[in-house]
């Protein structure tokens, strides 16, 4: 479903991801977790096609996400630190332009049901400008768009999205193991992101460490990896890593 | 070509409905363009026939002044909580976006022209009512390519750091072409000259227009992509 292999990014000579490979199959949910500066946000962007690795190779779902940008865009669904929401339209407004924009059912009736799935239906016209972050973020791409087609990757991420992020997290665990897709999400919550994780790749200094399951794992176990791999590669001389 | 069509609509709709309630830029322009006749009015003093004489150059100064100002600002929308990168990650023709924006700036810009040209008549005492027919076909070429060429280059600096210095540094000398079909047509016709007279500086005004679309169909993704 998502196959990255050796990934690497540099800016001119700093590297900000080195040698990064992973295999997500369908149903799958990989959480990257690491600290500031980890590559976590860079290997989000490169597979929502919106940064280009220096080196490495990237399908997804059988596309050739770096050749064919355009058709894998088509696949996939991405939430950011952005909430790509115009401030001075409503929130059906909003629903209706990024649904009309991904070729989507934009009827009213649609629209509606949408926002009643974020519980946001009660503000519909609305204009955004009014909301709380978290309101945003709830409006913002999300599972609840309407799909022009059976979508075979979710369109929303379990990051940032409120106040009732973690009660909705553990809502769409279920939905993300029915989906034909795959998931990976960026977070610095052991307990919220790996809820629905059921992988854990942990990163530091553009690496991954490891890569293992973490379903099953409690979520203390996890720290104590997290902290004991984190502090290893604090300790190691940078040039003992290039 | 309809999902074509409805998402290009889908962007003007959105940058119409978002000027009709913020009003940024149209109350801006019209202000910028009323100042201006003041201006140009202490500038060349109460000689009517000087103004006269000045009046071509002076109406497309303004429109290219006020259009500077409205076009530059057309992607700062998109910068706001990112919405940039959101339509970057839209599937399909990234070149219906630019055909959306570029409507809209079209519309934004006709209003303003309209406006200035009004009152241009009023403040110079011209009558502009027996050449008005002549004198919107050049407005109309001249104006799309405006529009073209500016929004092209409004979506190439809107994510650069010095974009206010860089807009019109790379804007104008693109739209030299342009002003030149367009002052002298309109200098022409204000003479009484009739339209077939000036079909030469048509034809250049419609070649423009012609390259500037295709040029901005052709790279806008990649613009939107850098």
């Amino acid at each position: 479903m998502i196959a990255a292999s050796h990934l690497r990014k540099s800016y001119g000579s700093t590297a900000v991801l080195e040698d990064v490979s992973f295999e997500l199959t369908a149903g799958q949910c990989l959480a990257l977790l690491g600290p500031n500066g980890a590559g976590k946000t860079t290997i989000l962007r490169i597979l929502a096609t919106l940064l280009r690795p220096t080196s490495g190779t990237l399908a997804l779902a059988g596309v050739d996400a770096l050749k064919e940008p355009e058709a894998a865009r088509a696949l996939i669904g991405v939430v950011a630190h952005g909430s790509y929401i115009y401030e001075d339209l409503s929130a059906l407004e909003n629903l209706r332009f990024w649904t009309v924009m991904a070729g989507g059912d934009a009827s009213p009736e649609r629209l509606r049901a949408a926002l009643r799935q974020v519980e946001l239906d009660g503000v519909a016209d609305e204009r955004a400008r009014t909301f709380s972050a978290g309101m945003k973020r709830r409006l913002g791409p999300g599972p609840r768009r309407p799909q022009p087609r059976p979508a075979p990757l979710p369109r929303r991420a379990l990051h940032g999205i409120g106040p009732a992020g973690p009660e909705m997290a553990q809502r769409v665990r279920p939905r993300l193991q029915g989906l034909r897709g795959a998931v990976v999400i960026a977070t610095h919550s052991f307990a919220t992101g790996l809820g629905a994780a059921d992988r854990v790749a942990i990163l530091a200094g553009g690496r991954i460490l490891a890569d293992q399951p973490c379903a099953d794992l409690p979520w203390e176990a996890i720290r104590g990896l997290y902290e004991s791999l984190i502090d290893a590669d604090e300790a190691m001389p940078r040039e003992a890593m290039s | 070509m309809t999902r074509y069509a409805r998402r290009a609509g889908i962007v003007l709709w959105k940058d119409l409905l978002t000027e009709r309630r913020s009003k940024e830029s149209l109350n801006a322009l019209l202000f910028f363009s009323l100042l201006l006749l003041f201006l140009f009015e202490f500038a060349l003093g109460p000689d009517r026939e000087r103004l006269r004489a000045a009046l071509p150059g002076l109406l497309w100064l303004g429109f290219v002044l006020a259009g500077l100002l409205g076009l530059g600002k057309s992607f700062m929308i998109e910068r706001d909580n990112d919405c940039w990168e959101g339509l970057r990650l839209t599937p399909g023709d990234k070149s219906a976006i630019y055909v959306g924006k570029l409507l809209g700036n079209f519309l934004t810009m006709a209003v303003v022209e309209v406006f200035v040209l009004a009152l241009f008549g009023l403040f110079y005492d011209v009558d502009l009512r027996p050449v008005l027919a002549p004198l919107a076909v050049v407005l109309l070429l001249g104006t799309v390519g405006l529009a073209a060429v500016g929004t092209l280059f409004a979506a190439m600096t809107a994510q650069v750091r010095a974009r206010e210095l860089l807009f019109p540094v790379l804007l104008l000398p693109a739209q030299v072409p342009l002003l030149l079909a367009a002052v002298s047509a309109t200098q022409s016709l204000l003479l009484g000259r009739p339209l077939a007279e000036v079909g030469h500086w048509l034809q250049l005004l419609a070649v423009a227009d012609l390259v500037y679309v295709v040029v901005g169909l052709l790279t806008f993704e990649f613009i939107l992509d850098a």
